[in-house]
């Protein structure tokens, strides 16, 4: 039986990464005497799998772990003890048993929503970059990798952009971010921006698929309620 | 309260591993700060991923937060980039847990762990605001205190550490506290009277109350400057581990760091004698846990961490009595349904301590790691570290046997009377190993790991010069040369250049401050670190301040030099160490005095302090494991813990057992 969490990372816990979240989450699982399978052989490791990496620095209110488990479990029990085993910051909003044959979330999520503040960028600017980054027909970005630079193009990853107004001293950017051909991350949209990269929030991940989607998991509605009250 | 949060997080998007700086542990306490409690910053003078698991310190960070009149937060040394940002915002050194700036506790506590770290003392002391050198500190500022296994030869730090604590330091803490607390409360006059009056504290040593005299360039004498401070400062002993056990709540960090695993320290002490050792002298005597807290701590720990694996911490964990029965009830726990893995660190090398290795490494079963210390029998007479080639063989065989094909061991070159030949008994003996191995395995590791030896103080090696590093750097060589041709074996070494450099402070007196100094102004941090460490700029140092590496790091000390270190004490007697000293040259070994007669080194009878030991007889594997013939003097005062008595079971391979039942009391 495999378990889909949702879970937050808000607050100073956002300087930790990607791998650092994994090994919270394998300590949290055993302090909650959760029955996860292990993998075989000399050094066995609990079967969990992520979905896309969260930078870091970067919040989020949409992570995804699937949890493989030995024996059944019910996920309301997930939901209500796990907050309280996880650091300050990470909070688990929703779990779910999977049904048989789920794809993983690395091969099924399409795009994730950020919610992005640009500092010390007045609204009107912000929306003449936004106007010419969506007028553009390509986004380079070179970056190393193993050594060498590797020039990518973002443009066909870039789905959507709109300014939220002001927030702070500057303003609040909302960007659609495809996962295909690869995933893009805040602060390469930054970089081909030319902006300053402000606090930078994952808020869904969705899948789409024959002309509709939906998130991995949805938020109850409870929950989504004291998050927009939150935010 | 201040925080420095809104200054600290915009540096974090352009630094390495930010959450070095969050805090934000499991187990980690946001203390109120308010008046009638004295706020001490703990610090480890390196980065977090080093300093976090540092168990002294988060001993007494709970012992200091459990206290009605104290507060403890955590520092440690920001990283290069860090540091560059934090100086160009002007944001000063902080607290993980309260972003405090450091300046405003009152009491910045320092683990000196490692010689190289002193520079980066310095550089947090400076970051802090604070002035580096104690005598230009104000009432107003914080004093600098420093403990740890280097506070043992305080000199080269006297210039910058207000006062320094000597040996165990749950109690010491309190007694701190209650004299600054009473010092604040009085209305915090002057800051020679807070010290005059913290010198009267059983171990503590203020360095500004002593005044060391030299005559034509060496040190002749430190004696106290001011009246009623002892003229030899006595190191402080808890005499029952029993009553601490700490740490309760042990910090799981929220980044990877070293050890990143349950600690639950089993003994504090040992006695096998290995003349090398500083840490085995200067921290008698054995003091044994009750092995039912020993459970307890494990079994607690690992609800409250998560964590899957435990180390059971002491210098010599196989010597625990009743190891197996601790080992066995961890891992058939069901609660721990198997997936609990149990580390000794500092294997005895026997076959016993590999089958215990065996029954603890169900799970991930990587490498053992055994130090043999010298290569030959004649060097390991010199050292006191007794074991046999065949004792190893046996123990690497069985190790092979049980499915390991990775084997470690560690070795130390530049010893006492050493010979090219016991330099290339080295290489000869992990020969050998790899050769048993190969019985096993058709591909097997095993690395030899080299280090550099550095004497240190209050062993019986204190008067011993250092090889230079020219002549660690030849016998190197000697080792590559002759490990090349043989397929399986790898050698690791430590760089000569550092080892010099750490026997030039573990050895210096007060006038190495200036060097120390020196260098963190030229910019050397880090120095630990090989891509930092710089040679150039100690060597520079050392010319300006007109000492030598020949006179202070490569000469030999006669008995009755005076030591930089030889008003404080550690409990062992001065002529102990010199006839040990002899011994040594003398390629005379001596047996663990826990199960064998007193040699009268000083720490019990000298501290009104036993042993405490669980088992009336040596371990399985033996005292020194030898059946040498061997020396051993008078009565043993040994005080053994009210508990059931260990029963010695389980799988006593081969080779094990020697010592069993011959040395009772």
């Amino acid at each position: 039986m495999r378990l889909r969490i949702r879970f937050a990372k808000i607050g100073r816990v956002r300087w930790t990464s990607h791998r650092d979240v994994a090994r919270m989450w394998e300590r949290a699982l055993r302090r909650a005497r959760l029955p996860v399978a292990y993998t075989e052989g000399f050094s066995p490791r609990p079967k969990l799998s992520f979905g896309l990496a969260l930078p870091t620095g970067c919040e989020s209110r949409a992570e995804y772990l699937d949890v493989a488990l030995r024996e059944p479990v019910a996920p309301g029990e997930v939901t209500s003890t796990f907050s309280s085993l996880l650091p300050e910051g990470v909070d688990v909003v929703a779990a779910q048993v999977l049904p048989e044959g789920a794809g993983s979330l690395q091969e099924e999520v399409t795009s994730c929503r950020w919610e992005i503040d640009v500092p010390q960028v007045d609204p009107d600017s912000l929306s003449e970059i936004i106007a010419r980054l969506l007028g553009a027909e390509v986004l380079s970005v070179t970056r190393e990798r193993k050594g060498r630079p590797v020039t990518d193009d973002l443009r066909p990853s870039v789905l959507a952009l709109s300014s939220a107004g002001p927030c702070g001293g500057g303003t609040g950017l909302i960007a659609e971010l495809g996962t295909r051909p690869r995933g893009v991350r805040p602060a390469e949209l930054a970089q081909v921006m030319g902006i300053e990269l402000g606090l930078a929030r994952r808020t869904n991940q969705w899948i789409e698929r024959d002309g509709s989607r939906w998130e991995p998991l949805a938020t109850p509605a409870a929950d989504a309620a004291v998050w927009e009250r939150a935010s | 309260m201040t925080s420095l949060w809104p200054r600290i997080e915009p540096l974090l998007a352009h630094v390495t591993k930010p959450a070095r700086y969050i805090g934000g542990e499991q187990g980690a306490c946001e203390p109120d700060h308010g008046p009638g409690r004295v706020a001490w910053l703990l610090l480890y003078p390196d980065t977090y991923e080093i300093g976090l698991p540092n168990q002294g310190l988060q001993i007494l960070y709970e012992i200091l937060n459990e206290r009605a009149d104290a507060v403890a937060e955590r520092s440690y040394a920001p990283w290069t980039d860090m540091e560059a940002a934090m100086r160009a915002a002007e944001v000063p050194l902080f607290s993980v847990e309260t972003s405090r700036p450091a300046a405003e506790f009152d009491i910045l506590a320092f683990n000196l762990s490692a010689e190289l770290t002193y520079t980066n003392v310095l550089n947090l002391v400076d970051l802090a605001g604070v002035p580096v050198r104690a005598a230009d500190r104000g009432a107003d500022q914080p004093l600098v205190i420093a403990g740890g296994h280097c506070a043992f030869n305080p000199e080269p730090m006297a210039d910058f550490v207000d006062a320094f604590v000597l040996g165990d330091g749950e109690e010491a803490v309190g007694d701190i506290t209650a004299v600054v607390g009473r010092w604040q409360s009085q209305g915090a006059g002057r800051r020679e009277d807070l010290l005059a009056t913290l010198a009267r504290v059983d171990g503590v040593y203020v360095p500004s109350c002593y005044e060391p005299s030299y005559r034509d360039g060496r040190l002749t004498g430190i004696v106290p400057n001011v009246a009623g401070v002892p003229e030899k400062v006595e190191k402080r002993t808890i005499t029952d581990l029993g009553e601490w056990p700490y740490p309760k709540q042990q910090l799981v960090p929220l980044i990877e760091v070293v050890h990143d695993r349950l600690n639950v320290e089993v003994f504090r002490g040992c006695t096998r004698g290995c003349r090398f050792c500083q840490a085995g002298m200067i921290t008698r005597p054995v003091r044994e846990r009750p092995a039912e807290q020993v459970d307890r701590m494990v079994r607690d720990g690992l609800d409250r961490t998560g964590y899957d694996e435990v180390t059971l911490t002491s210098l010599s964990s196989a010597d625990f009595s009743g190891i197996e029965k601790t080992v066995s009830s961890i891992i058939n726990d069901p609660e721990c349904s198997g997936q609990v893995s149990v580390s000794l660190p500092s294997l005895r090398v026997d076959a016993f301590t590999v089958g215990l290795a065996a029954e603890i490494q169900k799970v991930r079963r990587t490498g053992l790691t055994f130090a043999p210390e010298g290569g030959t029998w004649r060097m390991r007479q010199v050292i006191n570290k007794l074991i046999r080639e065949e004792d190893l063989y046996t123990a690497v065989d069985a190790a092979f046997s049980q499915g390991w094909q990775r084997v470690k061991l560690y070795f130390l070159i530049g010893l006492p009377t050493e010979t090219d030949e016991d330099v290339l008994g080295i290489t000869a003996l992990a020969k050998t190993c790899v050769e048993i191995g190969r019985r096993y395995h058709r591909n097997v590791t095993v690395t030899a790991s080299v280090g550099g030896f550095v004497p240190k103080a209050h062993t019986p090696f204190q008067w011993f010069g250092q090889n230079t590093m020219e002549e660690l750097r030849r016998k190197v060589i000697l080792l590559k040369d002759a490990a090349r041709s043989v397929r399986g074996l790898t050698l690791r070494w430590h760089d000569p250049e550092a080892t010099s450099v750490e026997g030039l402070v573990s050895r210096g007196d007060r006038r190495m401050g200036a060097v120390i100094e020196s260098v963190w102004r030229a910019g050397g941090t880090f120095q630990e670190w090989s891509e930092h460490f710089d040679l150039s700029l100690w060597t520079e140092a050392l010319e300006t301040a007109g000492l030598t590496f020949d006179d202070a790091v490569y000469r030999h000390r006669g008995e009755d030099e005076v030591l930089p270190w030889d008003h404080v004490s550690a409990g062992l007697h001065r002529d102990f160490l010199w006839q040990d000293w002899q011994e040594a040259l003398a390629e005379h070994g001596l047996e663990d005095c826990r199960w064998t007669p007193c040699y009268d080194c000083g720490a019990c009878t000298g501290l009104g302090v036993e042993h405490v030991v669980a088992s009336s007889v040596a371990p399985a594997g033996g005292s020194q494991g030898t059946g040498q013939d061997l020396d051993s003097g008078g009565m043993v005062p040994v005080r053994f813990l009210p508990t059931a008595p260990p029963v010695l079971t389980g799988p006593v391979l081969a080779g094990a057992g020697a010592g069993v039942g011959e040395a009772g009391p």
